[in-house]
C-alpha cells in the first residue's frame, strides 16, 4: 500500500484506541493553555462593571423588561414623529411650493407643451419631491436612532427577552435578531437570515421578516397615525396617541411573526429545532455624535437616491395613467373605479389599491402616490393641482384625503394594517429569490402577507359595518 | 518527481504562493495580488470594524454576534504591494462542524493566506484564545489584533502584549479599531509577516495526555516524511485522529502539502488577467 | 445538581455535560469544561433563557440546555 494509505490505517487504529471523546480532551487542553496564557497576560483591577450589570438586569427583569422595551420603541417613534414635523414642513414649502411653482413658471417661459411640463414636473418631479419632503425626515431620524441602539448592544437583549415566545412558535432563537434587522430594511433582514444554519428555520425567518416594519413603511404609518388616530385626541396628547398607534402596529407585527412562524413550523415547514446560542455582548457606549452624523448623512443620501430611482418613474407612471384618456376617463380613473368595489369591501378604496400596485418597487412611494392620484382624480373640480400643494402639513393632507378622497377613520386604520400586511417590496422579493433560489417559497413569501392583509382588513371593515 | 515540483510546473507563474487552484475553488479571484490576508476571529470582536479600517470601505457594523454573514473581500496597498483582505465568518473554534467554521477553516488551511490576522476581544481573552491557539496550529504566519483595548481599560483590565507575544510567538497589536487606534501598527505587522521578515515561533499546544501526545507525534512524523515541507503536521495528525473526513480525503489523494492541479481546474483558468 | 437549578447571582463549577451530540461540542467550544466557573447573571422576563457568565463572556442558554450541565455550587 502507499505511504498515505499506511498513515490513514495507523490513524484509524489509534482512533480506536483513543476513544470517542477526543474533542473534549482537545478543547480542554486548549483552554488549559488559554487560561494560563490569559492569566499571565492580563491583570485585573477593581471590577467596575456592576453598574452595567444592574442596568442589564433591569432591562430584562420580569416586571420591567417588557414595558421598558415597548417604552423604548415608543420613545424612538415619538422622537421620529416630533422631530420630523418641522423639517417636513420646511421641505414641503420649498419643494412642493416654491420650487414647484418656479419650475412651472420656467416651463411657461419656454413655452413648453403641456404634456411635457406635465410629465416632467407633475409626474417625475412631483413624486420625487413628495417622497423627499414626506418620507425623508422621518427616515433620516429613525434609522440613526435605530443604529445607535444597535451599536449600544441592546438588540441581543430584545432577542433574549423574546426568545421564549420564538421557541414556542417553533422558530430559531436568532430569528429575533433577523426580525430586528428587518425594521431597518426587509431586504437586509432577509440577507441576515444567513446566521441561521438550518434551511427550514431560515425559511421561516425569511417569510416572516416582512412583518417587521421596514423604514419605507414607517413614514406611512407615522403620517396616517398622526392624521387619523392622533387627530382624534386633544392636541397636547396628539403626538403621544399617534406614537402609541404606530407602536401598536409594530407589536401586532411581532404577534404576526410569532403566529405565522408557529403555523409554518407546524405545517409546511415541520421539522427539528436546532440548537440555540445567543451571546450578549457588553454594552458599548456608542460614539453618539459620530454615529448620528454619519448615519444621518448616509441615510439621507440613500433615501434621495431611492427617491430618484423609484419615485420618479412611479411619478411618471401616475401622470401618464392620469392624463391618458380612454373614452371619457383617464386610465387611472378606469383602474380606480375597477378596483373600488373590492377596495371598499375591505375597508380601503380603489386609490389605495392602485397606489399599492404602483408602489411595489418601494414602500415609501405609497402616500405620495395616493395623494397624487386623489388630487388628479378630482382635477376637474379644482383650478390647478399646483394650488392645492402649496403647503405640506398634516392638516392639508387630512383635508385632501377626507374631503376629496372620502376617507374615514376606518380607511386610515385599515391602511395602517395593510401597510403592515402586504407584499414585500420588489427589492425584497428579488433578495428572497436570490437567497432561496426557490420559486415556490418566493411566491409564498410574497403572497402570504397580502392574503393576510386582505383577510384582516376584511375583518375590521365587516366588524365596523356591523357594529358602527 | 515530488508533488511540489509537479505543482510548480502546472501553476506557471502565479504570485500568490501557488494556491490558485484552491483559492479559485473557494471563490477568490487571484492574479493581481501580491499577498492574501485572512481576517479571522470570534463573533463580535470588531472584525468588521477592522476590515473597514484596513480597506477604507464603510459597510455598517453593528454590535451583535453573527453580523457578518457573507465573506467580504477588500484590498489595500502597503509599501507598494497589493494586499487582498478576506473577512472570514466569526467562529468560536475550528473543531466543530458548522458551516461557518468549515468556511473559516478551509480558507486558512487550503487557501493558505500569506497572513492570517486573528481579531481578539481584549475583554474576553481566554475564550478568544481557543480560536487563536487552533489557528496557530495550522499556520505560522499570523498576527493577533488585540482589539477593544478601550473596553478593557474601561473595565480595569491591563493587557501586557509583550507577554502575550512571547507566549504566542507571533506579533500582537493592541488596538481600538473603532477609534482608528492601532491600525497603522497592525498594517506594519501584516507587512512584516507577509514579507516573512518576522520569524514566528508560534505556540504549540501540549497535550497533557501522554498517550495522545505520543500518537500525535508518531503520526506527525510520518506525515512530515510523506509530505515534504508540511508545517502543520501535528494539526493534521489531530484531524486524522478525530476522523475528519475532508482531511482524510486530502491525505488519501496526496493533495495535502502543495497544491495539485486537479482535473477540474486546468491551470490557465485560475490566473485572472488584470 | 444541574445548571438550570442555579439561582440568580450564584456561582458554580462545571462538573460535566450529560450529552453526546453536537450540542455538547458547541458547549465545550464555548469553554464549558469540568472545572470552569459559571455564574447566573440574569434571566429573561419570561423565565427562559438565562444568561450565564463563562470565561468572562455572557452567553444565553435555554432551560433544556442548562439541564444538561452538571454543576457544583460555590458557597
Amino acid at each position: 500500500m502507499t505511504n498515505s494509505q499506511a498513515i490513514l490505517e495507523t490513524a484509524a487504529d489509534m482512533r480506536r484506541e483513543i476513544g470517542t471523546n477526543l474533542h473534549d480532551r482537545l478543547t480542554e487542553a486548549i483552554y488549559a493553555d488559554a487560561g494560563a496564557i490569559a492569566d499571565r497576560a492580563v491583570s485585573t483591577g477593581e471590577h467596575s462593571g456592576n453598574l452595567e450589570q444592574a442596568f442589564d438586569r433591569v432591562l430584562t427583569s420580569r416586571i420591567w423588561g417588557f414595558p421598558l422595551m415597548i417604552l423604548l420603541l415608543m420613545g424612538v417613534f415619538w422622537l421620529t414623529i416630533a422631530g420630523a414635523n418641522v423639517p417636513s414642513a420646511m421641505l414641503g414649502e420649498l419643494l412642493l411650493g416654491t420650487l414647484y411653482n418656479a419650475l412651472h413658471s420656467f416651463a411657461a417661459v419656454l413655452n413648453a407643451p403641456w404634456w411635457l411640463s406635465g410629465f416632467l414636473i407633475d409626474g417625475l418631479y412631483l413624486a420625487t419631491a413628495w417622497v423627499v419632503s414626506v418620507m425623508l425626515p422621518p427616515m433620516a431620524i429613525f434609522f440613526p436612532l435605530f443604529t445607535l441602539l444597535e451599536d449600544l448592544g441592546y438588540l441581543p437583549r430584545v432577542a433574549f427577552n423574546l426568545d421564549r415566545l420564538f421557541k414556542r412558535a417553533g422558530a430559531h432563537g436568532k430569528q429575533a435578531l433577523t426580525m430586528m434587522m428587518g425594521y431597518g430594511c426587509n431586504a437586509a433582514g432577509v440577507v441576515s437570515t444567513r446566521i441561521i444554519d438550518s434551511p427550514r428555520e431560515r425559511l421561516i425567518a425569511i417569510i416572516t421578516n416582512n412583518f417587521a416594519i421596514c423604514n419605507g413603511r414607517w413614514g406611512t404609518l407615522i403620517l396616517i397615525g398622526a392624521i387619523f388616530v392622533g387627530a382624534t385626541a386633544p392636541p397636547f396628547l396628539a403626538s403621544f396617541i399617534a406614537a402609541t398607534s404606530v407602536a401598536a402596529i409594530a407589536v401586532l407585527g411581532v404577534i404576526f411573526t410569532l403566529l405565522v412562524s408557529a403555523f409554518l413550523s407546524k405545517t409546511w415547514l415541520k421539522g427539528e429545532s436546532s440548537s440555540f446560542s445567543l451571546e450578549l455582548p457588553p454594552y458599548r457606549p456608542p460614539q453618539i455624535w459620530q454615529t448620528l452624523y454619519k448615519s444621518i448623512i448616509d441615510r439621507t443620501l440613500i433615501v434621495l437616491k431611492r427617491a430618484v430611482i423609484m419615485a420618479a418613474p412611479a411619478g411618471a407612471a401616475i401622470w401618464l395613467f392620469s392624463n391618458i384618456y380612454i373614452s371619457d376617463s383617464s386610465i387611472a380613473a378606469h383602474l380606480i373605479s375597477f378596483l373600488n368595489p373590492f377596495g371598499l369591501l375591505i375597508g380601503l378604496n380603489g386609490v389605495i389599491l392602485l397606489a399599492y400596485i404602483v408602489a411595489i418597487p418601494a414602500n415609501e412611494i405609497v402616500i405620495p402616490t395616493i395623494l397624487m392620484l386623489t388630487l388628479n382624480l378630482s382635477k376637474s373640480g379644482l383650478a390647478q393641482t399646483g394650488v392645492m400643494l402649496e403647503f405640506n402639513d398634516d392638516a392639508q393632507i387630512q383635508q385632501i384625503l377626507t374631503s376629496i378622497g372620502g376617507w374615514t377613520i376606518l380607511t386610515g386604520i385599515n391602511l395602517m394594517l395593510f401597510s403592515l400586511l402586504h407584499n414585500p417590496c420588489s427589492t425584497t422579493i428579488w433578495t428572497i429569490w436570490q437567497e432561496t433560489r426557490s420559486l415556490k417559497w418566493t411566491t409564498i413569501a410574497t403572497l402570504l402577507p397580502v392574503a393576510l392583509g386582505i383577510a384582516v382588513c376584511l375583518l375590521t371593515a365587516t366588524a365596523a359595518r356591523l357594529f358602527l | 518527481m515530488t508533488a511540489q515540483a509537479a505543482a510548480a510546473i502546472q501553476c506557471g507563474s502565479c504570485s500568490s504562493g501557488c494556491n490558485t487552484a484552491h483559492l479559485t475553488k473557494l471563490g477568490i479571484k487571484t492574479g493581481s495580488w501580491d499577498y492574501i490576508v485572512a481576517l479571522a476571529g470570534n463573533p463580535n470582536t470588531g472584525k468588521s470594524t477592522i476590515f473597514n479600517a484596513l480597506t477604507g470601505l464603510h459597510q455598517h457594523v453593528g454590535n451583535w454576534a453573527g453580523k457578518t454573514v457573507t465573506r467580504a473581500e477588500g484590498a489595500f496597498t502597503l509599501g507598494g504591494k497589493k494586499f487582498k483582505l478576506v473577512d472570514l465568518p466569526g467562529t468560536y473554534s475550528l473543531l466543530s462542524t458548522s458551516v461557518d467554521e468549515e468556511i473559516a477553516r478551509d480558507f486558512v488551511l487550503f487557501g493558505k493566506p500569506d497572513v492570517t490576522v486573528v481579531v481578539v476581544d481584549a475583554t474576553r481573552l481566554e475564550r478568544n484564545l481557543n480560536l487563536v491557539l487552533q489557528i496557530l496550529e495550522i499556520t505560522d504566519h499570523a498576527v493577533i489584533a488585540l482589539n477593544l483595548i478601550d473596553e478593557a481599560r474601561r473595565n480595569n483590565l491591563t493587557m501586557n502584549e509583550r507577554i502575550l507575544m512571547r507566549d504566542l510567538g507571533v506579533p500582537v497589536v493592541p488596538m481600538t479599531a473603532r477609534r482608528g487606534e492601532g491600525v497603522d501598527e497592525l498594517l506594519s505587522a501584516i507587512e512584516q509577516v507577509a514579507s516573512r521578515e518576522f520569524s514566528a515561533r508560534p505556540h504549540r499546544i501540549k497535550y497533557a495526555d501522554s498517550n495522545l501526545e505520543t500518537a500525535i507525534e508518531k503520526l506527525a512524523t510520518q506525515l512530515r516524511s510523506e509530505f515534504d515541507g508540511l508545517r502543520n503536521a501535528r494539526w493534521v495528525a489531530l484531524r486524522l485522529l478525530e476522523g475528519d473526513e475532508s482531511i482524510i480525503d486530502t491525505v488519501r489523494k496526496g493533495t495535502l502539502g502543495a497544491v495539485k492541479s486537479t482535473n477540474h481546474f486546468p491551470p490557465l483558468v485560475q490566473v485572472e488577467a488584470g | 445538581m444541574t445548571l438550570n437549578m442555579l439561582e440568580a447571582g450564584q456561582i458554580a463549577t462545571v462538573k460535566g455535560i450529560h450529552s453526546k451530540d453536537a450540542e455538547r461540542r458547541r458547549m465545550v467550544d464555548m469553554g464549558i469544561l469540568p472545572g470552569t466557573r459559571i455564574e447566573n447573571v440574569m434571566s429573561s422576563p419570561l423565565g427562559d433563557p438565562v444568561a450565564y457568565r463563562i470565561r468572562n463572556a455572557v452567553v444565553a442558554l435555554r432551560g433544556e440546555q442548562a439541564k444538561l450541565i452538571e454543576i457544583e455550587e460555590q458557597k
